[in-house]
């Protein structure tokens, strides 16, 4: 198996705060389904962005297919390779229509024109968003926007896939969908999430985040007993 | 809604297919602009008056609806009018009217009539060429026609990031109301009212962060990548020359009738 991501020893601090990240090691090969929990603030957004070079950590190594990488360029490469899904997919559609959305990933890629379009309809058709293609992003429900902006991702057919809270705010049907695709997909997965149940169902490894570092998960719901549903009866 | 509203319906949903649709976006913006700068130049009523019923001639080729696009146009008079109504009275001139004691002059009338005719048959042709284009596809075109980049990226994100904005301010609004909030002349409403816009531009500027890290992140490097390839074709060099001879015409008409005038 060979080691996709690394971060090796890395500390990271927003400025004049103490560091989220400190002495935090990860290590992502190919077929991993990884899945990263711990308390809001914990620094889980933090390490996805690190991964893919959108922050750098002030000590440690950010390693991705093999070699050290530290400047823009470095990572320009990276992200061509590594897909991140961000938490507010208004964050990430910003063209007016969901295939140019779609396809903006491939033309950066460099596909001609007529390839994008064709690997932007056939990502929407394989996510069972077909006939969504000329849709206005802005008007697509929650779930839609969600759905559309992992196609935007897939769509430039990553090695690795990284997701940040892919199951906030949906509904069930919508997660039970989102469920279906991630579970079909043979890339690596990093997946960020409150949701226990969602990460079971999609992961094969839990790690928690906690005190800067990654460490095995331990439940740590100890919701008061009896349950009110309980106490009604 | 506000969007439901016929005024704030955008023409290109409403306007039909039509000869003009069939051009390329670039030649209605060049001729547009054209058309701008060639009316703009003329001073004959009657010349200016041609130039209007050309352009309600092109409103029509291009399918506007009639009642949409007057409401765009009054509109647009509306901010014109204070100015008509009071240059006849300011301008020095033979007078022709006495209102009180306020004399109209015939110069000030032919600057005002001039003025309202011009506008009228820039706007409107404005409305029928470039207003029944696409957000996009108008922004596409301006990259085409070497319009700096930076300025088609900020017309493509404002189009796609109005509605995010207007949605936010809708949230905070609704925020401040459940909390009692009652705007009233006070210095606690303008307080609130300036944390409000505060939050917004703060809100703006990480959201446009974030956007910018997401673009990084499907390998974007300052060039916008364009999926579909427009070409000049057989419609767009007759429209050309179409419109070549009515400018001529008009052009023509003005020099003779001002220089006999």
């Amino acid at each position: 198996m060979s080691v996709l991501l690394e971060l090796a020893d890395v500390r990271f601090a927003y400025p004049g705060r103490p560091p989220v990240l400190d002495g935090l090691d990860l290590r992502v090969q190919s077929g991993d389904r990884v899945a990263i929990t711990g308390p809001n603030g914990a620094g889980k957004s933090t390490l996805l962005r690190l991964l893919v070079g959108l922050a750098r950590p002030q000590a440690g190594r950010v390693l991705a297919f093999g070699s050290a990488r530290t400047s823009e360029a470095d990572f320009r490469e990276v992200r061509r390779r590594v897909g991140l899904v961000f938490q507010d997919p208004d964050d990430q559609l910003f063209c007016p229509t969901v295939l140019e959305d779609v396809a903006f990933g491939p033309l950066n890629l460099g596909h001609p024109p007529a390839a994008a379009r064709a690997i932007a309809e056939r990502t929407l058709e394989r996510l069972g968003l077909t006939g969504f293609a000329e849709r206005i992003t802005h008007k697509l429900s929650g779930g839609e926007k969600r759905l559309v902006s992992l196609a935007t991702v897939l769509a430039m057919e990553p090695d690795v896939l990284l997701l940040d809270e892919p199951s906030n705010f949906l509904d069930e049907a919508t997660v039970g969908r989102l469920v279906g695709i991630l579970g079909a997909l043979d890339q690596a997965l990093v997946v960020v999430s409150h949701d226990r149940h969602f990460r079971r169902r999609v992961t094969t490894d839990e790690r928690g985040l906690e005190a800067g570092r990654l460490v095995p998960y331990v439940p740590r719901c100890t919701y008061a007993e009896p349950r009110l549903r309980d106490a009604a009866e | 809604m506000a969007h439901d509203h016929a005024l704030h319906r955008p023409l290109e949903r409403l306007a039909g297919a039509s000869p003009i649709a069939a051009l390329d976006p670039r030649t209605r913006i060049v001729a547009a602009v054209v058309w701008a700068f060639a009316v703009v130049s003329f001073e004959n009523l009657a010349v200016l008056t041609a130039a209007v019923a050309t352009a309600l001639l092109t409103a029509r080729l291009a399918a506007l609806p009639a009642r949409a696009t007057a409401t765009k146009v009054l509109m647009m008079d509306g901010f014109v009018v204070a100015l008509l109504v009071l240059l006849p009275f300011t301008t020095p001139g033979t007078p022709v009217a006495t209102i009180g004691p306020f004399t109209a002059s015939a110069e000030g009338l032919h600057l005002a009539l001039a003025i309202a005719l011009k506008a009228n048959a820039i706007v409107l042709m404005l409305l029928a060429l470039v207003g029944t284009l696409e957000p996009p596809a108008l922004g596409h075109a301006l990259a085409r026609l070497r319009v700096p980049a930076s300025l088609v990226h900020l017309l493509l994100f404002t189009v796609r990031y109005v509605a995010v904005l207007t949605d936010e301010t809708a949230r905070l609004r609704t925020a401040m109301r459940a909390r009692a909030f009652a705007p009233a002349t006070n210095r606690h409403t303008l307080r609130t009212y300036g944390y409000l816009v505060g939050m917004l531009l703060v809100r703006a500027a990480e959201r446009a962060e974030r956007v910018l890290d997401a673009m990084k992140c499907r390998g974007f490097d300052g060039s916008w990548p364009m999926l579909d390839r427009p070409r000049l074709g057989r419609d767009d060099a007759v429209a050309a020359a179409v419109g070549a001879v009515v400018l001529v015409l008009l052009i023509t008409a003005e020099t003779a009738l001002v220089r006999t005038a």
